[in-house]
């Protein structure tokens, strides 16, 4: 009788999970059509009925979409954009994490004056969808003539209000006789904050970072404003403006989508733990 | 010179916050009270700076009397509420069944949050191949008997069904990790008892789990019904509002208002709007929190 039960829940759980991998499975459908596509020759893409293993593979698309290099009216270079995103993303997560570990561990653990005040002017802040300060940061860029650069990405990038939020809260959970006990032997407080206090919230840190770089890689809205020219583009706008040029070729737009696609999937599923924690924490702004 | 004790903390906290409040202060607070000041103003860019007329709480009237920012308007809360209940009814019965019963969860979990991570133009460009006449959805729905699908994306009853149908889609995923976190949580104690009381599966889920994960819930409801009414890109990239206003939401119509039409002061307005929505919901966050959570 034990056997049978046994049995019989080792069948439920087959079942379930034959059920939810095919939900799972038919959620990760847009994206297998996508690869799909993306090795077929133009003509196949819009054939019907559809062939999801594609009968004559050509990964060529991959090729011309990262060679078509800002060539006669095409207003895109992959390869150079790839690059934008990449350093705007590198120099936002980097500033971010200084600026905000830096703040957070002053609103944690310092208590200096007016500390609490200028905390909830940060948390009114974040209130503020960014949506309302767009048009303000799109006047002062064009006013400094910053326009054309890369500034207005990094500028404000490299600050983060929730990040601050996240770090303070980070700090606030560290024991204060550490610190406590190293200011008594005399340390100063930026020796303990990057001796001490920083290896402590490592990976909280992390979260950070992986939030920073999602929120950064896949910025469309500031890209769309801010970046006036190609050169300039980051993969979200180089993406659009392939789109919208392509109109016949979806093969080379979806070898497009898979190469801004693949890179982050592979980080993603690299350091998933990180990624799931800090998208979690990140979500107390929403 | 001697500091006292106090002023030197005072120092130092103030040394080790003064890039960031900088950063702060240029690029959020500045930008929102500028905002609010040209809401006020029917400013138009091309004017240059400066050269605005003062208007009063005018752009705040008038949206009212926009159709197509009404329209946005309820766009936005129907597209939200519609995606928001959707993805909660969903995402909690498939967290449940995934940590109860399924091998391989981690797995499943990571494929349905695919879309999450995914670069939302890359998600809304292959959403509109799938839509596409040749697309698969077309295609499933032929196979299924249909024979004549609609156009989603160019049609004026389908398209926003189609858009919220996608954002479902990508939001399930997220919501299945949050509650999986919430779920390792539940007393193992309460659910022995019930087992020995003799509730089944189903019982416990309706009775316990449901009541255990009220506080996950709320918080997911109110983030995301946040982010919702901020969609923007796949609107943008996908539909550009049409057909017609039929999914124009309001951050687009921000969008277009200032940087098509350089109607900055009219479009500050409306983003002070979009920010009383939000306000509302968080406010409801705040009141309503320890009435509605049962924990």
């Amino acid at each position: 009788m034990n056997i049978q039960r046994t049995t019989k829940q080792l069948l439920t759980r087959l079942l379930w999970t034959g059920v939810m991998g095919f939900i799972a499975f038919t959620m990760i459908i847009p994206f297998l059509w996508m690869l799909s596509a993306s090795m077929k020759i133009s003509a196949d893409v819009i054939k019907l009925p559809i062939k999801w293993v594609p009968d004559y593979f050509y990964p060529d698309n991959y090729q011309v979409v990262w060679n078509l290099a800002g060539k006669g009216n095409r207003n895109y270079h992959f390869a150079l954009s790839y690059w934008n995103s990449l350093r705007i993303t590198t120099i936002n997560v980097l500033g971010s994490l200084i600026t905000s570990s830096l703040a957070g561990y002053a609103f944690a653990k310092i208590k200096f004056r007016g500390s609490n005040t200028l905390f909830l002017l940060y948390l009114a802040t974040m209130m503020i969808p960014t949506q309302v300060t767009l048009i303000p940061k799109f006047v002062m860029f064009s006013h400094l003539e910053l326009i054309g650069t890369i500034y207005p990405m990094i500028l404000p990038g490299i600050f983060s209000v929730m990040g601050t939020f996240l770090m303070r809260q980070a700090f606030v959970q560290i024991h204060e006789e550490l610190r406590e006990s190293a200011l008594i032997d005399g340390a100063r407080e930026f020796i303990i904050f990057r001796r001490i206090m920083l290896p402590l919230v490592q990976s909280s840190l992390a979260s950070l970072a992986m939030v920073i770089f999602l929120n950064n890689w896949n910025n469309y809205m500031d890209a769309l404003i801010f970046l006036p020219n190609w050169r300039l583009y980051t993969i979200p706008v180089a993406l659009t403006n392939f789109f919208d040029e392509s109109t016949v070729t979806y093969n080379l737009v979806m070898a497009a989508s898979a190469s801004a696609l693949l890179p982050v999937f592979i980080v993603f599923i690299a350091g998933q733990k990180f990624f799931v924690k800090g998208l979690v924490a990140g979500a107390v702004k929403g | 010179m001697v500091f006292s004790k106090q002023l030197r903390k005072d120092l130092t906290g103030y040394a080790f916050i003064l890039p960031n409040m900088l950063g702060v202060l240029l690029f959020f607070i500045l930008p929102i009270i500028f905002s609010l000041v040209i809401s006020f103003t029917d400013w138009d860019f091309t004017w240059g700076i400066g050269n605005w007329n003062w208007v009063r709480l005018e752009n705040y009237f008038q949206i009212w009397k926009d159709q197509w920012f009404v329209r946005s308007f309820i766009n936005t809360v129907v597209l939200s509420i519609a995606s928001v209940t959707f993805i909660i009814l969903f995402a909690i019965v498939f967290a449940t069944i995934i940590d109860a019963q399924c091998y391989g969860s981690i797995a499943i979990r990571l494929a349905m949050f695919m879309p999450k991570i995914s670069n939302i133009v890359a998600v809304s460009i292959i959403w509109v191949m799938m839509y596409s006449p040749w697309g698969p959805v077309t295609q499933l729905l032929k196979t299924l008997g249909i024979t004549n699908p609609p156009k989603f994306l160019g049609s004026y009853t389908w398209a926003l069904p189609a858009i919220i149908f996608m954002m479902i889609w990508s939001g399930i995923g997220y919501a299945v990790m949050i509650y999986s976190a919430a779920l390792q949580g539940l007393p193992a104690e309460v659910y022995e008892a019930a087992k020995i009381d003799g509730a089944g599966p189903i019982r416990c889920f309706f009775t316990l789990t449901i009541h255990f994960l009220s506080p996950t819930t709320f918080f997911l409801i109110v983030t995301t019904l946040i982010s919702m009414f901020q969609l923007f890109a796949p609107i943008q990239l996908m539909t550009k509002g049409g057909p017609g206003s039929s999914t124009s939401v309001m951050v687009y119509y921000i969008y277009t208002s200032a940087f098509s039409f350089y109607k900055m002061g009219y479009a500050s307005a409306m983003s002070w709007i979009l920010f009383l929505l939000l306000f509302l919901v968080t406010l409801f966050q705040w009141n309503y929190q320890k009435r509605w959570v049962n924990y």
